[in-house]
């Protein structure tokens, strides 16, 4: 776990001396809640549509993260610092995934907030912990399936074309599963909490893919 | 060279999608020894480092370094390899220091050790300057404390005095050099220098094997030979 928190600790400390991905993140979050405003000639959305809105909207900015991940290890040489050092490799894995789950929750701190000024009819606030919940088990598809899609990327040529065009299919069964578990929680009517049924598919989703990247990380990272 | 060895390749090729950067290598360099490499531009000498370096894995041959069999226990064979690279593998938004602590978390090394090497180094002053900061050459004496910073008894340095001054290639001697007791495989395109410091020279032309045999036997000229 040593090596996974050293590694946390300079990803953390890098994003705060030199921050690219957090602003980048939260710019793209905010403006396409602006366009998302404009171009649906609504001034609030409700419901299913609420629900697609903000979960679409923080996988595609999770997308701009997920392209950044390893750029600092390739662009200053440090991936080979570290792989030359005596760790496991998927010390590397917890480490990337954990740094795009705290980034992904400190640009939803903002988003969300954003999205219930500019786009939510129905007051946030009833529905809260259950979004907190659905968001949370979201981050960690996201940056399960990200920090594997960005490793493999990372190695070849076009990484930017790359990291879509694998990471979005994907990532699909855990946007359905936190649009339909944020759904009831935008109602208009209100509700207690999110489906428990979608709970669950996201958290297996989690699981079975956090099981599958820390089991093939290894191998990424092989010349 | 009776000491066990501590590099052993036997006919080891590296190849880039089609194109073969080392092909049929072979050399032996017994622990303490100091290989020095010479080769024009492309002629396979980075490859080399990085395969005993387990950076790459050879496509062919055998190649055992510090006893273990490469790639089957490369683990084995990180972390007790010091690489000075053509980059310095650090950050650049972080300070020397900060890059010295993050490599000595990594390598379960006492921080303490960083200090210590920073001011062998003189590098106390510019130590919490970001590294993008540093000239060249200071730059290189940061990443010369990154590479001995676990105190590896294997050292791989491509051109390590390229960058420095007199003044700094001296001070840079007591980590990196014959004095330091490790065994060394050095790259260098100074045929005198390199066979001053050198035990066994290689001399590589289109990744194989144009000169083999101990630095004694060999004359400056029969290296610049290799760049013709």
């Amino acid at each position: 776990m040593r090596p996974s928190i050293a590694l946390l600790r300079k990803d953390l400390l890098l994003e705060r001396r030199a921050p690219e991905a957090i602003p980048a993140m939260l710019l793209f979050s905010v403006t396409t809640f602006v366009l998302f405003h404009f171009g649906l000639g609504r001034d609030e959305v409700a419901g299913q549509l609420a629900a697609g809105v903000l979960t679409v909207t923080l996988l595609f900015a999770a997308i701009l993260g997920i392209n950044r991940l390893f750029v600092a290890e390739q662009e200053e040489g440090g991936f080979d610092g570290v792989l030359l050092a005596p760790i496991d490799r998927t010390a590397l894995f917890v480490a990337k995934a954990a740094g795009l789950f705290l980034f992904l929750a400190l640009v939803e701190l903002v988003a969300v907030a954003a999205f219930a000024i500019l786009l939510l009819g129905p007051s946030p606030w009833p529905g809260l912990p259950g979004l907190v919940l659905v968001l949370a088990l979201l981050n960690v598809a996201l940056a399960v399936v990200g920090a594997l899609v960005s490793a493999l990327a990372i190695r070849t040529r076009a990484r930017d074309l790359i990291v879509p065009i694998v990471a979005l299919p994907l990532l699909t069964p855990a946007l359905i599963a936190a649009a339909r578990a944020t759904a009831p929680l935008f109602d208009a009517a209100g509700a207690s909490g999110p489906p428990t049924k979608w709970l669950a598919v996201l958290a297996l989703y989690d699981l079975v893919f956090g099981l599958l990247a820390y089991a093939v990380f290894d191998f990424l990272l092989e010349d | 060279m009776d000491a066990p060895a501590a590099i052993e390749l036997r006919g080891v090729g590296r190849r880039y999608g089609e194109r073969w950067a080392l092909d049929d290598v072979s050399v032996s360099v017994p622990a303490g020894a100091t290989l020095v490499v010479f080769g024009p531009n492309g002629a396979g000498k980075s490859t080399l480092l990085r395969v005993l370096a387990t950076l790459l894995r050879p496509h062919g041959g055998e190649a055992r370094v510090l006893g273990e069999p490469l790639p089957e226990r490369e683990w084995a064979v990180r972390g007790r390899v010091g690489l000075l690279a053509h980059e310095a593998l650090l950050y650049r938004d972080l300070s020397a220091r900060e890059n010295l602590r993050f490599h000595a978390r990594l390598h379960k090394v006492a921080e303490p050790r960083v200090d210590e090497l920073l001011e062998q180094m003189r590098l106390a002053g510019r130590a919490d300057d970001p590294v993008r900061t540093l000239s060249r050459g200071l730059l290189q004496r940061v990443a010369v404390c990154r590479a001995v910073l676990h105190d590896p008894p294997l050292l791989l340095l491509d051109e390590p005095r390229a960058n420095l001054d007199p003044a700094a290639a001296e001070l840079i001697e007591p980590l990196i050099g014959r004095a330091s007791g490790r065994t060394r495989v050095v790259t260098s395109h100074d045929p005198a220098g390199g066979l001053a410091e050198a035990d066994y020279a290689l001399g590589l032309r289109d990744g194989r094997v144009a000169l083999s045999a101990p630095a004694g036997d060999v004359a400056p000229a029969q290296v610049e030979e290799l760049y013709r």
